[in-house]
């Protein structure tokens, strides 16, 4: 056992998804509690999307793929919550149409220029070897301003959340804690696409917020909980993906499914031996 | 009437987009009254209510806070979404967060907050599932949950918004009960909407009655009751107990 993870962290890529990985796992999942309870869960499955084809025009363009993901997925980020809150365009098509535009555009400019090559699945599909040392670094300064912002307006989080109508109609600002949310979530995803996977990363936004509220009843505990699952999961998703050689971003989404299971069959034995 | 004014609007018109809901209403709120807001479905007594708490603009017209009213003495009960339902809190911490527009910027919630917490817990009778889950509660425990969080907020005045919808028979008479108690003993000004007549004319103090185009009546239940609209409505509830 002791072997394994020494083996496993003697490679420099590997000690840097780990650190990355475990730090976006923790992000998500505390946004994640918000998103889910506000039902903006596809939000991050769309700007991830949106995320995917910012990178592959940037990559056409041969620009550091994050300097043109991090501005357009925060544009997107913006113009999804507004979406959401104006009754014209109903949130969930408009998320769907946002989605598959971004991918389409992505892929036409990739095929027209780089071709399909393993850069492009990279990004759909995530790949652990993409984390480079700016990708470190990002994350462990992104993280550490969700952590502080979280804990800092924890409870102005939990108003809002709880109900956006009470919070604004006693004073609170609610726009401005929707623009954080919105602002952190998409920074969290372009971080996490590279490893995880356009097409995955929204799991980590959303598995452990929903295993989190199968068995506690509090909101902290909610939080607590599902920060830990979320970190817990990830740690075990890859390293089940280098003992297996099974590809990180697939793997750690299985994890979160198992935990999901477990989670649920807990939580519904619990309910039964409480009545 | 020598009664300090909290709050008067002037003929505010509110409305979505194109669509005028609200239209030219205008009636003054003094310190301790009850205010109940009846109408039709559809006549914008909800949006009334949003128009004052800001939540929504108004088209012209003015909401103007009197005397030493603020943002921060009001509490607010809204009507209940479906994302609440299942929501995993407990009811301290839904209560607790009633007490957060007195904070300013300080993010923490202090001891003072979680004896007020306490207080009107006791005052509506809930202390003893203070640690239970939101989701799991009844829709009667849910609303005095959601009181309890208005009352932390309010200081003067409590504006709820058909705070009986979906509760029974007795549930509701208890509830009016108690919102007429808070009004009475803590001497805190209420706005209501409802679209029970009856039970308003019965609570409160005040009537206003929004019709679709226009405001058909403000002033005291009394007068209310002696008006053409009165009228009308105390022959249906004649028809209906027929």
């Amino acid at each position: 056992m002791l072997d394994f993870f020494s083996e496993m962290f003697s490679y420099s890529f590997m000690q840097r998804a780990v650190i990355a990985g475990v730090l976006v796992a923790l992000c998500s999942a505390l946004l994640g509690v918000t998103l889910v309870l506000k039902r903006y869960s596809m939000i991050g499955d769309g700007l991830s999307h949106v995320g995917f084809g910012a990178a592959c025009i940037a990559m056409a363009l041969n620009v550091t793929p994050l300097k043109i993901a991090v501005p357009v997925v925060v544009i997107a980020a913006f113009l999804l919550m507004r979406i959401n809150s104006s009754a014209k365009i109903k949130g969930d098509a408009a998320i769907a149409l946002i989605s598959s535009s971004a991918i389409a555009v992505g892929v036409i400019a990739a095929s027209l220029t780089t071709g399909l090559n393993s850069d492009v699945s990279g990004y759909m599909f995530g790949s652990i070897l993409m984390m480079s040392d700016t990708n470190v670094v990002t994350s462990v300064v992104l993280s550490c301003v969700v952590l502080v912002l979280y804990i800092v307006f924890y409870n102005r989080i939990f108003s809002v959340t709880f109900d956006e109508s009470f919070a604004a109609a006693t004073g609170t600002k609610t726009g401005i804690y929707n623009t954080l949310i919105a602002l952190l979530t998409a920074v969290t995803v372009v971080v996490g696409m590279r490893m995880m996977g356009a097409l995955l990363i929204s799991s980590l936004i959303i598995f452990p917020a929903l295993s989190s509220m199968r068995i506690c009843k509090s909101f902290k505990s909610v939080t607590v909980v599902c920060a830990i699952v979320s970190v817990l999961c990830f740690f075990i998703g890859i390293s089940a993906s280098y003992a297996l050689n099974t590809p990180a971003g697939a793997s750690v989404v299985v994890a979160n499914a198992v935990c999901l299971i477990l989670f649920s069959a807990t939580g519904a034995v619990l309910r039964r031996v409480r009545k | 009437m020598n009664k300090e004014k909290l709050l008067s609007c002037q003929n505010a018109v509110i409305g979505y987009d194109n669509n005028v809901a609200v239209n030219d209403v205008t009636f003054d709120l003094y310190k301790g009254d009850y205010l109940c807001i009846v109408g039709e479905n559809g006549s914008g007594k909800s949006t009334l209510l949003k128009g004052i708490l800001g939540l929504l603009p108004l088209k012209s017209g003015k909401v103007s806070f009197c005397s030493d009213l603020h943002r921060t003495d009001i509490g607010y009960l809204p009507q209940q979404t479906s994302e609440q339902q299942d929501f995993p809190a407990t009811v301290k911490e839904v209560v607790l967060s009633g007490c957060l527009n007195k904070k300013g910027l300080f993010p923490f919630f202090t001891k003072a907050d979680r004896t007020r917490v306490q207080e009107n817990l006791q005052r509506l009778g809930i202390s003893d599932i203070a640690d239970k889950s939101y989701r799991e509660l009844s829709g009667g425990q849910q609303q005095r949950v959601l009181l309890a969080r208005a009352l932390c907020s309010a200081s003067s005045l409590l504006l709820l918004d058909e705070p009986v919808t979906g509760l029974d028979p007795v549930v509701t008479s208890d509830f009016y009960k108690l919102i007429k108690q808070l009004n009475k003993d803590l001497g805190i000004a209420v706005i209501m909407v409802s679209h029970d007549i009856s039970c308003a004319v019965k609570n409160a103090g005040k009537i206003l009655h929004l019709g679709e185009r226009e405001t058909v009546f403000f002033g005291d239940t009394a007068d209310y009751l002696k008006s053409e609209a009165g009228h009308r409505f105390a022959n249906t509830e004649e028809d209906e107990n027929a």
